[in-house]
């Protein structure tokens, strides 16, 4: 009777695995393909706003390779460079590095620089900034992002490249000096990498 | 057991977010606009409509001792599938809304109504209760968001975009130009009070409507015994 009892209820259990299990398995079959082309195009879409399409012809996504530098690059992990080539020459590297002194947590960024050390433009991938305080350094709350468009070490001078309080050319946020302070920083940094390692990074 | 007793329960009487104050984490995580808000809302609504349709259709196949791990894989499989529909054809959404997806199978209103109610009821009554459920609290989502949006940010629908496509990037409303915004609403602890005035806005609703029943009632009464 007990064992007839626990057949029974570990055959239900089972069962509504299999259909769950099943129920998710087709999921993932009809979903799959069109979440990884999402990816690639939201990652695209990205990459594409700091650098046009129309100023490269190879493929970022196979063209790619990964360098390590925790004090400029701001993280231990190997980091992406993608590589924009235009017939073969080099265009402009966008490096995926991190700011390790946000406010609260990591901050990571796409970081443009073209071939001649200047910036093609800085977006924010993903942060965990106060919302209100924080969160200005995303585009779709404010321009200020843009500020980085065409600059490079000689512009402004390298003891310039801090946010306005500290004595540089940057605005900081009303109430809100960390997480600014912490993106000139990073983006800086960025561009002392590449000042560094270009050749290696064209390779 | 009657429809319109289930549409009353769902939307208002035992109103998951306001009532039974269940599944505070999402709610209170993801309201920081009316978009968002409905976005998690319809998410959790087609959660708790399959969960409840599955449950009742196999409420008698299903043995009393092992019901709870079989909600829990049902709400768990549910939950994953609707993740990854989110994530293919509403990318951009499920880039905001991403953790809290998953949260819905900690809902305890989810399996509180294949518990309370699925489990108990015809197909017909459960479908009917989870789509009432579900909407009184993607109401209770889209106000709370509202509310957060409009004190935090000064604008309404911004977003919208995301849930119904570039031709909803109009619908924003700026409701109050050149806003410097107000940090409060927009942290949690704007939830909290959001959902603390909405709750208090129903009670006091309710009880102006027993006062008013009240009233009608004992002047019924009172005329009764005029005429006796
Ligand atoms: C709850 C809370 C959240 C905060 N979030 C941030 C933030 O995300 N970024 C930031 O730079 N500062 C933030 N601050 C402010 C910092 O603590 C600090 O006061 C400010 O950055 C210093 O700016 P100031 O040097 O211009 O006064 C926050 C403060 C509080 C109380």
């Amino acid at each position: 009777m007990l064992i007839q009892k626990m057949l029974h209820s570990a055959g239900m259990l089972t069962l509504s695995a299999l259909l769950g299990g099943g129920l998710v398995a087709f999921s993932f079959e009809v979903t799959d393909q069109q979440i990884q082309a999402n990816q690639r195009a939201a990652l695209l879409r990205g990459l594409n706003e700091i650098l046009p399409a129309e100023r490269y012809d190879n493929d970022l996504f196979t063209d790619l390779s990964y360098v390590q530098n925790q004090t400029l690059l701001g993280t231990e992990k190997p980091v992406i460079v993608y590589r924009a080539r235009k017939a073969g020459h080099p265009v402009a590297a966008i490096l995926t590095p991190s700011a390790p002194d946000g406010y609260n947590g990591e901050i990571r960024l796409l970081v443009g620089i073209n071939y001649q050390g200047q910036l093609e433009g800085v977006r924010i991938v993903s942060h965990q900034e106060t919302p209100g305080l924080g969160d200005w350094i995303e585009l779709r709350r404010s321009k200020w992002i843009l500020n980085f468009k065409d600059r490079s070490l000689q512009n402004p001078l390298s003891n310039q490249w801090l946010v306005k309080r500290d004595g540089g050319i940057f605005d900081q946020f009303t109430g809100a000096t960390i997480t600014p302070r912490a993106v000139v920083k990073a983006v800086k940094n960025s561009l002392l990498f590449f000042q560094s390692y270009r050749d290696q990074i064209f390779k | 057991m009657t429809y319109s007793s289930i549409i009353y329960q769902g939307l208002w009487k035992s109103n998951a977010n306001l009532v039974q104050l269940l599944g505070l984490c999402p709610l209170l995580a993801v309201t920081g606009t009316a978009i968002n808000g409905l976005g998690l809302g319809i998410a959790t609504l087609l959660t708790v409509l399959t969960s409840n349709f599955i449950i009742s259709l196999t409420r008698n196949l299903i043995p009393q001792e092992v019901r709870l791990p079989i909600f829990v894989l049902i709400i768990a499989s549910i939950v994953t599938a609707v993740e990854m529909f989110i994530k293919a054809y509403y990318y951009d959404l499920y880039l905001i809304l991403g953790i809290f997806i998953p949260l819905i199978v900690t809902n305890c209103f989810v399996i509180g109504r294949a518990e309370a109610f699925a489990s108990k009821h015809r197909v017909d009554y459960a479908l009917l209760d989870g789509l009432m459920m579900g909407l009184g609290s993607t109401l209770v989502l889209v106000l709370l968001g509202g509310f957060r949006e409009l004190v935090g940010y000064g604008t309404l629908f911004s977003q919208a975009e995301l849930l119904f496509g570039a031709a909803a990037q109009n619908l924003t409303f700026i409701v109050i130009e050149d806003y410097r915004g107000f940090l409060l609403a927009i942290l949690p602890p704007g939830a909290f009070i959001g959902l603390g005035l909405l709750v208090a806005l129903k009670n006091w609703l309710d009880h102006k409507l027993a006062k008013t029943a009240q009233f009608s009632l004992s002047s019924q009464i009172e005329g009764h015994e005029q005429f006796s």
